[in-house]
């Protein structure tokens, strides 16, 4: 029998799932509050700003202090390009592993993943003189590369794990019903990959905008982020709370509006091969 | 047309020699029954001629052309899986369709052929449905109403009723009869499940260990099974196999009686007493220790009362006890 659970039980459940929503939350919350108040006020509890005087002069100083656009501008180029390429190059290799597989494939998949559990900074210095050797320093092309090779593992892994869950029957029966390689890639395989390609299209584009440690060591200006464009407002000159949580809530803003607005693929995307 | 020819064909799979090698012929229009407990090779034999798989040496001849290269789609025949394998995000309209649509038929004649075929398998309701908003034996329709569209040489079925629950997989054997009846073309059918092979077959080859142990008609195998193994396969209840003096008496290693050709006799025979029986109505299986022969099975008719404990006689009924020698191949 189905256990019924009580009402009492439900609304334990309920309160406690929006407490644990709200501590994850508040920190942003607390961010967006201070971006809009004085610096002055700012650094009072956020129970005082909320009956504090509003404004938008955080906000105001920190588009004349820097170049808000440029960075906007960097931060797509950058996860958006290393997803397209990490893609272009992981789609097929994920294809071949999950159709194709020969004996060292699973060796393989493994040593893609453990090149993830090595700190970053262990290869900062040979990165950093590589980049300054083939003068990648500061530039697009340099950092879409780095985006694109630091996530590449988790991407083949992802497609993989999507691909897997396609039955090979299908695949036999549109071969049998007289369909050549390209026609199975165009009719069959690619309709039904299509979710799980989204999703990991969509969950690596967050991995990149938010990844700080090689754009911060890697940029100065031209090519730089809005990771960058952050860090730039965090420094010990004075009270600077409210211009640093102006520019953090513009930086974040846009990925957070992608994630809500995609948070249903994103979650299948990241629960598949869990549940069947 | 739709005549199938394998010559010596052999299948390994790394160490394991799955097929030796098998010879068999399955003429225009027959349908065919590989039949064999799970592992015995009946379903990579059924790839092989598919094309899903690629033969290890011999060849695969349809209609007298050497097929044993061919890909699978170049080599006209059509597929139903036990899986279904239906496309899960096209319609069933467009299910049906694809082989029609790879073929490169127009959307009119494509459209046709599917509303014909629809009619048949009783699907015109569902044409614009999903393969997930049906239910098992609707999915199966649809899978055979993608290969039959096509016109095949020949249908290859592998084990496409399993997924069914029982009544509807009588339905369905039923169905596929019929449709075999009308087709008139050719197909090979696999299963585990002898009685299938019995009702669908026009010709039956039970497989052990990737060997051909017999091939004929259901009733030639019935009435003359060439060894053991055979005769405990087709048959249910299985076939009593009797060792020692009883089937020394006869000049055999072993002696076979089937359940049905015994009898309960007033004096003579085997004594015994009923361990199980089992009262169907039409029929009542009785499992009986004897003291010659050991534990067998008989069927008697549904009036029989017998019960457990009770003593009885039974003697096999003249003319049905089938003899094997110490090969385990069966004596003239």
């Amino acid at each position: 029998m189905a256990r019924k659970p009580t009402t009492a039980a439900k609304t334990t459940v309920t309160l406690l799932a929006w407490g644990i929503g709200l501590l994850i939350f508040f920190p942003i919350l607390w961010t967006v509050l201070m971006s809009f108040h004085s610096e002055g006020d700012a650094i009072k509890s956020p129970w005082d700003m909320l009956t504090s005087v509003w404004s938008f002069e955080s906000y105001a100083e920190v588009q004349t202090r820097s170049n808000y656009a440029l960075h906007f501008f960097n931060s797509v180029v950058i996860s958006v390009g290393s997803t397209l390429l990490a893609l272009a190059i992981a789609i097929p290799a994920a294809w071949a592993m999950a159709f194709v597989p020969g004996r060292r494939t699973k060796d393989l998949l493994m040593w893609m993943l453990s090149t993830k559990m090595m700190p970053a900074v262990g290869v900062l210095i040979p990165m950093y003189l590589g980049f300054k050797n083939m003068g990648l320093l500061d530039s697009r092309l340099g950092l879409v590369a780095v985006m694109t090779l630091i996530n590449l593992p988790i991407v083949v892994w992802m497609l993989y794990t999507y691909f897997k869950e396609i039955p090979g029957e299908i695949l036999e029966a549109a071969r049998m019903d007289g369909a050549s390689l390209r026609s199975e890639i165009i009719y069959v395989l690619t309709p039904m990959a299509l979710p799980g390609i989204a999703s990991t299209l969509l969950l690596n584009v967050i991995l990149a905008w938010n990844e700080a440690f090689w754009t911060l060591q890697l940029t100065t200006h031209d090519a730089a982020p809005l990771t960058q464009f952050i860090a730039s407002y965090s420094s010990p000159e004075g009270l600077f709370y409210a211009k640093l949580s102006a520019a953090s809530t513009m930086a974040i803003a846009p990925i957070l509006i992608l994630g809500w607005f995609s948070q249903k693929q994103l979650v299948r995307g990241l629960t598949f091969g869990a549940v069947k | 047309m739709g005549h199938i020819t394998l010559k010596s064909v052999r299948k390994t799979f790394g160490e394991a020699d799955v097929i030796p090698a098998i010879d068999l012929t399955i003429q225009d229009g027959e349908f065919a029954v590989f039949v064999g407990p799970s592992g015995c090779g009946k379903s990579t034999l059924l790839r092989l001629i598919a094309g899903l798989e690629d033969v290890t040496a011999g060849d695969i001849q349809i209609d007298g052309v050497n097929a044993t290269d061919l890909p699978a789609a170049k080599r006209g025949l059509a597929m139903v899986f036990q899986s279904y394998a239906l496309y899960p995000h096209m319609s069933v309209r467009k299910n049906i369709a694809f082989p029609l649509k790879m073929a490169g038929m127009s959307a009119a004649e494509q459209e046709a052929k599917v509303q014909a075929a629809a009619k048949v398998l009783n699907l015109t309701a569902y044409l614009d449905r999903k393969p997930g908003q049906l239910s098992g034996g609707q999915r199966q329709r649809v899978a055979i109403g993608r290969a039959i569209v096509r016109e095949p040489k020949a249908f290859l079925f592998d084990e496409p009723l399993s997924n069914l629950d029982a009544a509807l997989r009588v339905a369905m054997r039923q169905e596929i009869i019929e449709l075999h009846q009308h087709l008139k073309t050719t197909m090979i059918y696999v299963t585990h499940d002898q009685v299938e092979a019995m009702t669908m077959a026009d010709k039956i080859f039970v497989l052990n260990a990737g060997r051909i142990e017999q091939a004929g008609s259901p009733l030639e195998l019935y009435n003359h099974p060439a060894n053991i193994f055979v005769a405990g396969f087709i048959g249910s209840p299985k076939m009593n196999l009797i060792t020692g003096a009883e089937a020394e008496k006869l000049g055999a290693t072993t002696i076979g009686v089937r359940p049905e050709h015994l009898d309960i006799v007033e004096a003579g025979g085997w004594s015994g007493v009923v361990g199980l029986a089992e009262h169907l109505g039409s029929d009542t299986y009785l499992k009986i220790t004897t003291d010659q022969v050991g534990t067998i099975t008989l069927r008697a008719g549904g009036e029989v009362h017998l019960r457990h404990g009770d003593a009885v006689r039974l003697a096999p009924r003249a003319g049905k006890v089938h003899r094997f020698g110490a090969d385990g191949k069966a004596m003239a």
